[in-house]
C-alpha cells in the first residue's frame, strides 16, 4: 500500500468515526425522551396522551421499515436543506441519526417497560413526582438495558456508515468502493474490513463491560 | 366457641392511642363507605364496598382476610395509590380526594410504606436509596446526611451505607424498606406483607423493629399479613375483610379469642393446636366402664391459669397458652376419672370425650 494510501485510510478512519459519533450523539438526545415519552404516554402511563403516543408510534414504525438505502435517498432533500450539501461527513450525518433514533428509542423503549413497576409505586409512594420518577427510577434501573441498546445502535451504525460512504459521504466505505471495489485492489478492501472489524469489537466490547459493571452492582 | 363473659376492660386500641397523643395526635385514617370496583377489561371486579373504620393515632392496625379479600385495595387507598370508586378516606381528618399532584405528593411524605418484595432501587446504594425521599423533597444535604444515618442507625444498618441492595439479604433489604419509609418522618407507615417474604426468626426481628418504631415515635401502623402470629404479636386492633367488606372488627385478643365470622375462624384455626394424635384416634362419644374422661379447659381473656385447678388424679395431656394483649388464651386437655364432674374445673371446662384408660 501506498502511503498516500495509507494517509487516506487514517483519515476515512477518523471521518467514519466523527460520523458515527455525531449520529450516535444525536440519536441518544433524541432516542431517550421519545423513547421515555412512549413508555410513559401510553395507556396506564403517568403522562397520558394516547392520541400522540400512537401518532409517535406510528411514525417510528415507519422509520425502521424503511431499509437505510431507500431513506438515505429519500432524504437528501432535507439533508441539503440542514447542510447546506448531500456529499461529506456532515451530510452522512443527518439519514444516520434520523434512521438510528427510532431504532434506538424501540430498544430504550423495551428497556424502560421492563422496570418493575413495584419501584414506580415506591417511588409514588415516598411523594416522588413523574418528573422524579423518570430521573431516579426509570432512567437509572433501565440503564444497563439502555447502554446494551446503544452498543447495538452503534455498531449497526457504523456498517450503514459504510453504506452512506458509497453515495458520497466520505468515510471507510467510500474508500473500500472507490479503491477496493472500483479499482480491484483487494489490500485496500482487507484493510477497511479489518479497521471494520476491530471498530465493531471495540464498541462491543466497551459496551458489554460498562453493562457488566453496572449489573454487578 | 368458648363463650366467656365479656369481661369489661379498656379496649388496647383505646389504650396505645391515649399513650401515643401524649406526644403526637396526627396519624389518624378514616373510611367513610369506602368502596372500589376494578374495571378491566376481563369486566368489573368489585374489591371493597361499605367499609366504614376509624384507625386511631398511634396504634398498630392490622387487615387479614383471604386471598383477594381487599386487603391490599383498602391499604393503597390510604396513600392513593388506589383511588377509591365510591366513599372517602380521611386522613387527620381531611378528605384526600380532592388533593392535586402537588397535594398528593405532600400527603404521601407524611405516610411511609412498606413492601412485600421491597422495592429498593437496584442502581443506588443503601444510603442513597434511603436518602432519595429527601432529595426529592429538596432537604439541605447536611441535614439529610444526618437523618440517612439517624434512621440507618434506628433500623440497626450502620456500615451499609454503600452497599448495593442486591448484596443484602431479605431482612436487610427490608430494614432499607423501613428506613426508607421513616426518613420523612410520617406519621402513618403502611406495610404490605411486609414479612412475607423473609423467614420466621428474620420475621420476628422485623416485627421487633416495627414495634419498636411504633412505640418510640407513636407512629401509626396499618399492615396486612397472611400470618396471624404477626398480628398476634404486634397488633392492637384487627379488621377482618371477606369479599371487600368488614366481617369483624376490634381488639385483637377479641377477635381472636371469640371470633364470630366463619372467615376468622377459618384464619385463626391454625393457631390453635388439635388433639395429639393417639389421644383424637382413640376419642368416643360414649363411655366405657374404666374410662377417662378428656377434658377441654379453654382459656380466653383471663389472667394466666392457676394450676391449683387441677385436683389430684387428673393428667395434663395438652397444654397452649399464649399472652395476648395481657390475656391468656388457649387452653388445657386432661384426662379426669369417671365421675369426675367438668364443673369443678371452671363454668367453661367442656367434656370432649372418653378414651380407654389402658395406659
Ligand atoms: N388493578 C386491578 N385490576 C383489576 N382487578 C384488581 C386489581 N387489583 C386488584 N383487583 C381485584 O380486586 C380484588 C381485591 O384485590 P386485593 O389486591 O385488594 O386483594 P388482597 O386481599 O390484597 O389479596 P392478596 O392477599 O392476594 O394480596 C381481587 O379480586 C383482585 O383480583
Ligand atoms: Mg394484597
Amino acid at each position: 500500500m501506498s502511503p498516500q494510501m495509507i494517509d487516506r485510510l487514517i483519515a476515512a478512519f477518523f471521518d467514519t468515526v466523527l460520523m458515527v459519533s455525531a449520529s450516535a450523539g444525536i440519536a441518544v438526545l433524541a432516542g431517550i425522551p421519545l423513547a421515555v415519552f412512549l413508555v410513559t404516554s401510553g395507556p396506564g402511563g403517568f403522562f397520558p396522551a394516547p392520541r400522540l403516543n400512537r401518532v409517535l408510534g406510528a411514525i417510528v414504525n415507519g422509520f425502521r421499515a424503511v431499509p437505510f438505502i431507500v431513506l438515505l435517498v429519500a432524504l437528501i432533500p432535507l439533508t441539503r436543506l440542514i447542510t447546506g450539501t448531500t456529499i461529506g461527513v456532515w451530510a452522512a450525518v443527518v439519514p444516520l441519526s434520523i434512521s438510528a433514533t427510532p431504532f434506538f428509542a424501540r430498544i430504550a423503549e423495551v428497556s424502560l417497560r421492563e422496570v418493575d413497576p413495584g419501584l414506580v409505586e415506591a417511588a409514588q409512594s415516598i411523594g416522588a413526582s413523574r418528573w422524579n420518577i423518570v430521573r431516579h427510577v426509570l432512567l437509572p434501573e433501565a440503564l444497563p438495558g439502555i447502554i446494551g441498546g446503544f452498543t447495538i445502535t452503534v455498531v449497526s451504525m457504523i456498517g450503514a456508515s459504510a453504506m452512506a460512504g458509497a453515495v458520497g459521504a466520505g468515510g471507510l466505505g467510500d474508500v473500500a468502493i472507490r479503491y477496493g471495489y472500483q479499482r480491484f485492489d483487494t489490500t485496500v478492501m482487507v484493510a477497511v474490513i479489518v479497521i471494520l472489524v476491530a471498530l465493531v469489537s471495540l464498541v462491543q466490547g466497551a459496551g458489554d463491560t460498562v453493562v457488566r459493571r453496572l449489573r454487578a452492582r | 366457641m368458648t363463650g366467656a363473659a365479656v369481661i369489661p376492660l379498656p379496649q388496647a386500641g383505646a389504650q396505645a392511642a391515649s399513650a401515643a397523643q401524649a406526644h403526637r395526635i396526627a396519624g389518624s385514617v378514616q373510611f367513610q363507605g369506602l368502596g372500589k370496583t376494578y374495571t378491566s377489561s376481563a369486566g368489573e371486579v368489585q374489591a371493597l364496598q361499605d367499609i366504614d373504620l376509624e384507625i386511631q393515632p398511634g396504634e398498630i392496625f392490622g387487615i387479614i382476610g383471604r386471598s383477594g379479600a381487599g386487603k391490599s385495595s383498602l391499604l393503597r387507598s390510604i396513600n392513593r395509590l388506589e383511588q377509591p370508586t365510591e366513599g372517602r378516606v380521611l386522613v387527620d381528618g381531611e378528605d384526600i380526594a380532592g388533593l392535586g399532584e402537588a397535594g398528593l405528593i405532600r400527603l404521601r411524605r407524611r405516610i411511609g410504606m412498606i413492601f412485600q418484595h421491597f422495592n429498593l432501587l437496584s442502581a443506588k446504594t443503601v444510603r442513597e436509596n434511603v436518602a432519595l425521599p429527601l432529595r426529592i423533597a429538596g432537604v439541605q444535604q447536611a441535614e439529610a446526611a444526618a437523618r440517612v444515618a439517624e434512621v440507618l442507625r434506628l433500623v440497626g444498618l450502620e456500615g451499609k451505607e454503600d452497599t448495593y441492595p442486591s448484596r443484602l439479604s431479605g431482612g436487610q433489604k427490608q430494614r432499607v424498606g423501613i428506613a426508607r419509609a421513616l426518613v420523612m418522618r410520617p406519621e402513618i407507615l403502611l406495610c404490605d406483607e411486609a414479612t412475607s417474604a423473609l423467614d420466621p426468626e428474620t420475621t420476628l426481628s422485623i416485627l421487633r423493629l416495627l414495634r419498636d418504631i411504633n412505640r418510640r415515635l407513636g407512629l401509626t401502623v396499618v399492615l396486612i399479613t397472611h400470618e396471624m402470629s404477626v398480628i398476634r404479636e404486634i397488633c392492637h386492633r384487627v379488621v377482618v375483610l371477606e369479599r371487600g367488606r368488614v366481617a369483624e372488627m376490634g381488639p385483637v385478643w377479641q377477635v381472636f379469642t371469640r371470633p364470630q365470622h366463619a372467615a376468622t375462624q377459618a384464619l385463626l384455626a391454625p393457631l390453635t393446636r388439635a388433639l395429639p394424635e393417639d389421644l383424637s384416634a382413640r376419642l368416643h362419644d360414649r363411655a366405657e366402664p374404666g374410662d377417662l374422661q378428656v377434658i377441654e379447659l379453654p382459656f380466653a381473656g383471663e389472667a394466666a391459669p392457676d394450676l391449683a385447678v387441677l385436683a389430684p388424679g387428673l393428667r395434663l395431656v395438652q397444654a397452649q397458652v399464649d399472652p395476648i394483649q395481657g390475656h391468656a388464651v388457649g387452653r388445657l386437655v386432661v384426662l379426669a376419672p369417671q365421675g369426675f364432674d367438668p364443673a369443678t374445673l371452671s363454668a367453661k371446662a367442656r367434656r370432649l370425650g372418653h378414651v380407654a384408660a389402658n395406659d
